[in-house]
């Protein structure tokens, strides 16, 4: 029992400092992308290569003053960064970063939270930013903050469905809730040589979820709600400081939790292909296996960043058009088709 | 378990209409501006069903792992709601032409609705209870504020819905009291555990939270607020079909729950529907005294005959129960009828609904007038018309059931309407007036009409048709 | 843990207390699950009240999906997982966005004029309420009502997806087919009252 409450702290403080930092250093990594793709140079003075310009940008933060509208809904203005933070930070806790291993002669499961409908959890507490941000929006008082609030509630309500429609294609296929079983069930092989990623089982599914967390995320080409032509800055505009930042952090989060649950339903998680064929110790594969899980979050967070910085935002009506008329039929086809190649292969 | 072949063929009528209502769909979507198509569809799709009714009036089975009943009752109360959705097709599509929104999502909600009151009329498990109506009343809340352009429409289907939903939590959490108590939602199992149950206070609780709930379907006393106003604002033809079909597919809700499986006979439920009888005669008799709208007076009138038909159940015996059967029925023609002659009557913008607009009407429509004599005839109950031996059979149920205040306040508050139904007839026969129409009547509403007006005359004349029929029910 | 500690859910929670006196670790847990089941009932029957109280609609939505976050925790002490999150998934997470969503697009202004005046009809419609909630009150506190005993061995079972899952596509097959006639007459009547354009 001590054990076993010592293992969840551990977790637990790990967990939000590799959570924290991670983001931190994405924001740096965003920095010195975009830069490239620009032929610029970013950041490069503060630490080595300029690795801490984010810490900077934090404390920066941090001492900047609040300023609340004189017309704003104070309460609100001021509860709508703590959810969308609270939410970006709480979403991760249920993906697998690695196999179960032993640990103080007790089995324990590297992800924070086990909870039996994990992708439930997943997908109840992510549709819940939305409220950071429209009520972020709404509170301010303010037409682009509003606009913005409303724009993210519109857009985030459209992808969901789609989302969450892709995710039954993965499910049928896996037979399972359950993040860790669905990793543990591709990591067998298909005619013995094809990881049984869903990927490849579900490439349709992968698509449209892909597509759909950028527009879950916010994220360049789906950031209507924080378009600066034409919003001044979407629903932040009236925040500053510290607010602003918790605003700017779950931005960043939520990308970061989107990356390790579509590594996690689709690419495998932790699995290494043909690794548990070299011999190594329980310890060394399970290594091995986090340090897979984190070099295919990078490969997928610098795919988001890379599409960021080339591909031009959506019209609001291309954005509506594509969620309704394309995503969800593809998805819905995509789950009748999956239904019935199972009902074939039985 | 699951759905097999046998449940689809046991429940042809059922299954016939949702093929239909869907058809009704694809030809409406595809066919644009065509709702005339739409018209025939549905029209085909009700009849259909209706035929295949008439084959499935034997004994009743429990089909769909006993979640449904087919058959027996519930098959004579489809022919009630079918009639009552044929009738009101044939009249809808000349009204509906006339105040310029004919659109065939009209029917496909009829059709909706229909079939969601024969879910109603054979609930067998409180979960189909809750779908029928709710699929009644959705259809019927878009149903009644389907006249967008006009202000009165839009407030009754938001009075409606708004109320409507508000019955619907009540309901709710009858069936959640109703199932923590018995652990079961089968009205079977709960009829087999009744015995107990019946001095359990949390079921009553229950119990009189889904009185609360059908009360306000079939527009009782003190749960009535909501029926002048939406009647007033709906499309005369919906609401012609409101007081007909929903409180028909209530009543047959009512009656399944409250007499076949909690046999609530001298039970203080009884009383307690008793009393909400007693009230609904007298507001509603005493109500439409006043009004000066012919569709207000029709709605306080829908009113009281609730309230008559709320006796059968209070007194909770086999008379009670084939004579609301029959009454439904008999009432289900009339009142399609009623209001389908004043939909003929009215005009654009709300005219012509009031009382002095039928003044004299009998020199230019005598037609017209001799059928609504005979709709006014027969709601005030003057033999030998079917509304007459609809109040006989019910208030001797009452007599039977020990109830006999309440036969004998049924009789008097009748008289009382005897009053304003006569006004409508005396207006238009011995009252000079201009009353005429500028429009000619299409032929399928004079036949709808004359259909419903056949029927009262034959059911007055033979009652032991339907009554012998209904009597059978019992003999299993 | 042990599932049988929590076998039985947080409503029947005063009857295990009674029927488990010689069981300490029984009766520790149910002490937990009896608090956590009232905590959460204020929870909800106080947000419920905020919200039918509050002048501003954009707070009365906020009150109602924090009311729905207690329902979910409710279920989730019920050991109903999945209940509970799509609670939140539906409800909170889609329903009340297009709930605040649309009232910020009516943009309602000045609450101060949808605030009503005072009539006899409130006065009686309050004192009729709080008549039934008297009723009830004194019906669940004080009668010796008999509620039966769960279907499952394991009250843990009752929630799991695949129990619901067989439950919805045997048992109540029929019923769950009626629910998507149900949606579609939903969806027939939406686009009758909102479309911009018929014909």
């Amino acid at each position: 029992m001590g054990s076993l409450l010592l293992i969840s702290v551990i977790k637990f403080v790990a967990y939000v400092s590799i959570v924290l930092v991670t983001v931190i250093m994405l924001v740096y990594a965003e920095r010195r992308v975009s830069a490239f793709i620009q032929n610029r140079l970013g950041p490069n003075r503060v630490g080595p290569w300029g690795l801490f310009q984010a810490l900077v940008d934090v404390v920066k933060l941090l001492l900047k003053e609040d300023i609340v509208p004189k017309n704003a809904y104070k309460p609100v203005h001021d509860l709508a960064p703590i959810i969308s933070i609270a939410v970006a930070l709480s979403t991760f806790a249920v993906i697998p970063f690695g196999n179960t291993i032993e640990l103080f002669g007790t089995q324990v499961k590297l992800m924070i939270a086990d909870v039996n409908v994990g992708i439930l959890y997943l997908l109840s507490i992510t549709s819940l930013g939305v409220y950071g941000v429209t009520l972020a929006g709404w509170s301010s008082n303010n037409k682009y903050s509003l606009l913005g609030g409303l724009r993210s509630s519109a857009q985030l309500i459209s992808y969901e469905l789609s989302m969450g429609l892709s995710i039954i294609g993965v499910l049928m296929v896996c037979g399972t809730l359950r993040l860790d079983q669905i990793v543990l069930h591709q990591t067998t092989y298909l005619w013995g040589w094809l990881p049984a990623w869903n990927i490849f089982l579900q490439p349709v599914a992968f698509f449209t979820f892909f597509i759909a967390a950028f527009a879950e995320t916010n994220r360049l080409p789906f950031d209507l709600p924080e378009a600066e032509p034409e919003l001044v800055g979407g629903y932040h505009t009236e925040y500053t400081g510290l607010k602003f930042g918790l605003f700017f952090l779950a931005e960043y989060a939520n990308m970061f939790t989107a990356g390790a649950v579509i590594t996690t339903l689709f690419l495998g998680g932790w699995h290494l292909p043909y690794a548990e064929y070299l011999g190594l110790s329980p310890t060394m594969l399970s290594i091995l296996q986090v340090l897979t899980f984190c070099v295919k979050l990078v490969l997928v967070e610098l795919f988001f960043i890379v599409v960021r910085w080339t591909i031009p935002r959506f019209r609001y009506d291309q954005l509506m058009n594509i969620g309704w008329k394309v995503m969800l039929p593809l998805t819905l086809a995509n789950v009748l088709v999956t239904g019935a190649v199972m009902l074939l292969i039985q | 378990m699951g759905i097999t072949f046998s449940d689809i063929t046991s429940s042809a009528p059922l299954v016939s209409l949702v093929l239909f209502s869907f058809l009704t769909l694809i030809v409406e979507s595809w066919g644009k501006d065509k709702p005339v198509l739409s018209y025939w569809v549905s029209l085909l799709g009700v009849g259909v069903s209706l035929a295949l009714s008439f084959g499935h009036l034997g004994a009743g089975i429990p089909v769909f792992g006993g979640m449904l009943l087919q058959g027996g009752f519930a098959g004579y109360c489809n022919l009630i709601f079918l009639s009552s959705a044929f009738l009101t097709i044939l009249l809808s599509r000349g009204y509906l032409e006339r105040m310029e929104c004919h659109r065939g999502e009209f029917y496909i909600l009829i059709l909706f609705s229909t079939v969601g009151m024969m879910l109603m009329a054979g609930a067998l498990n409180l979960i189909t209870v809750f779908l029928g109506i709710e699929l009644m009343s959705v259809s019927l809340y878009v149903l009644a504020g389907f006249m967008r352009k006009k202000v009165r429409s839009n407030e009754s289907a938001l009075k409606y819905f708004l109320l409507g939903a508000f019955a619907t939590g009540f309901l709710l959490y009858g069936i959640a009291l109703i199932y923590g108590t018995s652990g079961t939602t089968d009205l079977v199992a709960i009829s087999k555990l009744f015995p107990q149950l019946s001095h359990n206070p949390i079921f009553l609780v229950g119990c009189g939270l889904l009185v609360v709930a059908f009360s306000f379907k079939i527009a009782a006393v003190p749960f009535h607020m909501w029926a002048p106003d939406v009647y007033e604002g709906a499309p005369t033809t919906v609401s012609g079909f409101m007081s007909t079909g929903a409180k028909a597919a209530a009543f047959a809700t009512f009656l399944l729950v409250f007499v076949r499986v909690f046999d609530i006979a001298g039970t203080s439920l009884s009383q307690v529907i008793a009393v909400i009888a007693a009230a609904s005669m007298i507001v509603g008799n005493v109500t439409a005294v006043a009004q000066t709208n012919v569709k207000r007076m029709l709605a306080y009138s829908s009113i009281a005959h609730a309230g008559y038909m709320l006796s059968g159940i209070a007194a909770a015996n086999v008379e009670g129960e084939t004579g609301i059967l029959f009454y439904l029925l008999a009432y289900t023609f009339v009142n399609v009828g009623a209001f389908g002659i004043v939909s003929i009557m009215e005009r654009q913008d709300d005219k012509k609904l009031n009382f002095e607009d039928y003044e004299g009407l009998s020199a230019r429509r005598p037609a017209l007038a001799v059928l609504m004599t005979i709709f006014m005839f027969s709601l005030a109950g003057i033999p030998p018309f079917a509304g007459f031996f609809g109040k006989y059979y019910v208030f001797l149920a009452a007599v039977k059931a020990n109830l006999t205040w309440l036969a004998i306040l049924g009789v008097l508050t009748s008289l009382i309407s005897v009053y304003y139904y006569l006004r409508l007839v005396v207006l238009m026969y011995f009252r000079e007036g201009d009353a005429d129409l500028d429009h000619s009547v299409p032929r399928r509403s004079m036949i709808a009409l004359a259909i419903a007006a056949i029927s009262i005359v034959v059911l007055g004349l033979y009652p032991s048709l339907i009554v012998d029929l209904t009597r059978s029910f019992f003999k299993i | 843990m042990d599932s049988h500690a929590v076998a039985t859910g947080a409503l029947y929670g005063y009857r295990n207390q009674k029927s488990s006196s010689t069981n300490n670790f029984f009766e520790s847990s149910v002490t937990l699950e009896t608090f956590l089941f009232y905590t959460l009932g204020a929870v909800s029957v106080g947000s419920a009240l905020m919200m039918v109280t509050r002048r501003s609609p954009v707070m009365s939505a906020l009150y109602l999906i924090l009311n729905f976050f207690a329902l979910g925790g409710l279920y989730l002490s019920l050991h109903a997982q999945f209940i509970a999150f799509i609670q939140i998934l539906v409800y909170a997470g889609a329903i009340m966005v297009l709930f605040v969503f649309v009232i910020m697009l009516l943009n309602l202004g000045d609450e101060k004029k949808l605030n009503e005046r005072f009539s006899w009809k409130k006065i009686v419609g309050a004192g009729l309420s709080f008549g039934v909630l008297m009723e009830l009150i004194f019906v669940f506190a004080f009668s010796k009502a008999n509620l039966p005993p769960s279907h499952f061995e394991k009250a843990t079972d009752i929630g799991t997806v695949e129990n619901i899952g067989m439950q919805l596509f045997t048992t109540f097959l029929f019923p769950f087919e009626v629910t998507s006639v149900l949606l579609l007459a939903a969806i027939v009547g939406a686009v009758v009252l909102a479309k911009k354009k018929l014909n």
